[in-house]
């Protein structure tokens, strides 16, 4: 029973990370970081500039190779260490892996000479070879959950921020990962732009989208997360509930999200 | 020699100015972009070989490029090629331009965000499409302006054929010149050149106009 108990559990594991490092030029990044992801968590990493945060996305998006340490996604091992070094695994491997995820940059980068729904429809049909009707369904009706569905032939430039951020995510969303990252999504709008986008992540985790989401935001990252990471000087210093990192003992914790309440 | 008849052979030589023209840019900007990605390659030999080719073709007359071209297989194997003439022009142009153009290709590729690999990289595209699909149409809007001024720059520098004493408009109007002791064939072929380029920028405007639908 216990024995079922454990393989179910895993099973529900979308990633895994071990021991990941990570430095540039002798710096280390992130010291020894290990995280796993159950499906439908929302998980928030919190903490000061510099600390590693979009690092870790990075390198758990494999935008970044990493030093050492264990990645995996779904039980399938993306890269593990092997005398001392890290190793990756083969190509076609890597590209299975790589529909697990998905990821929102903090710039957008949005395909600026594509219209919304090409940015949106493109990969589907180029890279996953689903028939262009399909995909064209599927981005009309990701475009209406994000209140976007007159915006499908306006071209990026005539977006406002928080309307090409909403794109990015409905762009991600079209290749349907099973866990979507969120590089500071909210960290390039401005004020009063936050608020559309911050919106549409919690309509996605109503749904119970997995993701995870370096953020700013704290007020956000309380209501939303179901645990909310610190991490400071490459390490994960304090884990939780939400309740429990904003009632954290930890100086430095109480310190980080104190100068945000002020 | 009657106005007519000097019409109808600088006429003449404008069809060759105009293959020559044409036929450097069919050739040279492909392998321009081969030789910029040489120059931006992560080997060092390929990367320096580029770079020499580049500083050549750009840090000598193209007059001595089109002679060395063409008299290169007689000179150093012995070979007398007949009708090598046109393709040893269009070899010296294209291998001439191409260098030019793989630095405006460098400079539009080198200025493109990271940002646009690193999404495409996460969507799945490979490297291939990410090129060819996001990156380099973006280039090219960017670095039109630099190639018309190239292609503007091409259409005088046919011209430079009449050392191989290819029969093409200068090389006619200059003949004509010194048979009639006259002006007037010089100023008629800089009339054409003149009106050859306002179409080209005519059309080079054209083809940034349909690239002006985004930002």
């Amino acid at each position: 029973m216990g024995m079922r108990g454990n393989m179910e559990r895993d099973s529900n594991i979308l990633l895994e990370i071990n021991h990941m490092r990570k430095g540039f030029d002798g710096l280390h990044v992130l010291k020894d970081i290990s995280l796993s992801v159950r499906e439908g968590e929302v998980i928030s990493i919190i903490g000061p500039s510099g600390s590693g945060k979009s690092t870790l996305l990075r390198c758990a998006t494999m935008l970044e190779t990493m030093d050492g340490g264990e990645l995996s996604y779904l039980g399938e091992k993306a890269a593990w260490e092997e005398d001392g070094r890290c190793v990756y695994a083969p190509k076609s491997k890597l590209k299975e892996i790589h529909k697990h995820f998905g990821l929102v940059f903090q710039n957008f980068n949005l395909f600026p000479h594509y219209s919304v729904l090409k940015n949106i429809i493109d990969a589907p049909v180029s890279v996953d070879k689903i028939p262009k009707k399909e995909a064209t369904e599927r981005a009309e009706k990701l475009l209406l959950q994000l209140g976007l569905a007159d915006k499908a032939d306006a071209y990026p430039y005539q977006l406002s921020g928080g309307q090409q951020q909403r794109v990015s995510i409905a762009r991600a969303l079209a290749l349907q990962p099973k866990i979507l990252f969120f590089d500071e999504p909210t960290s390039a709008l401005d004020p009063e732009l936050t608020g559309e986008v911050l919106k549409v992540i919690k309509q996605l985790a109503s749904e119970h989208m997995t993701m995870i989401i370096v953020t700013h935001e704290m007020q956000f990252a309380r209501e939303l997360s179901d645990r909310i990471i610190f991490m400071e000087q490459g390490l994960i210093q304090a884990e939780g509930s939400p309740e429990e990192i904003f009632a954290s003992d930890n100086e430095r914790v109480r310190e980080f999200i104190g100068k945000f309440q002020s | 020699m009657s106005v007519a008849t000097m019409l109808m052979q600088l006429g003449k030589g404008m069809i060759s100015t105009a293959e020559i023209f044409f036929l450097t840019l069919l050739f040279s900007l492909p392998l321009g972009l081969l030789v910029s990605f040489g120059r931006m390659s992560k080997n060092g030999l390929v990367r320096g070989i580029s770079k020499f080719y580049i500083s050549i073709m750009r840090g000598t007359p193209l007059m001595l490029q089109l002679l060395v071209v063409y008299f290169a297989p007689y000179y150093l194997f012995g070979l007398n090629l007949r009708g090598y003439r046109f393709p040893a022009i269009i070899l010296a142009f294209s291998i001439n331009y191409a260098a030019y153009f793989a630095e405006i290709y460098r400079g539009g590729i080198e200025s493109m965000a990271v940002g646009q690999y690193e999404a495409a990289k996460v969507l799945g595209y490979n490297k291939v499409q990410t090129f060819f699909k996001i990156i380099l149409p973006q280039v090219i809007k960017r670095i039109l302006p630099s190639i018309t001024n190239e292609t503007i720059t091409l259409v005088k520098d046919t011209s430079l054929a009449f050392v191989l004493a290819q029969a093409e408009m200068f090389t006619m109007a200059k003949q004509i010149a010194a048979k009639d002791t006259s002006m007037m064939p010089l100023m008629v072929a800089g009339l054409f050149y003149y009106v050859f380029n306002l179409l080209v920028a005519f059309v080079m405007e054209r083809i940034e106009k349909s690239m002006s639908y985004y930002r």
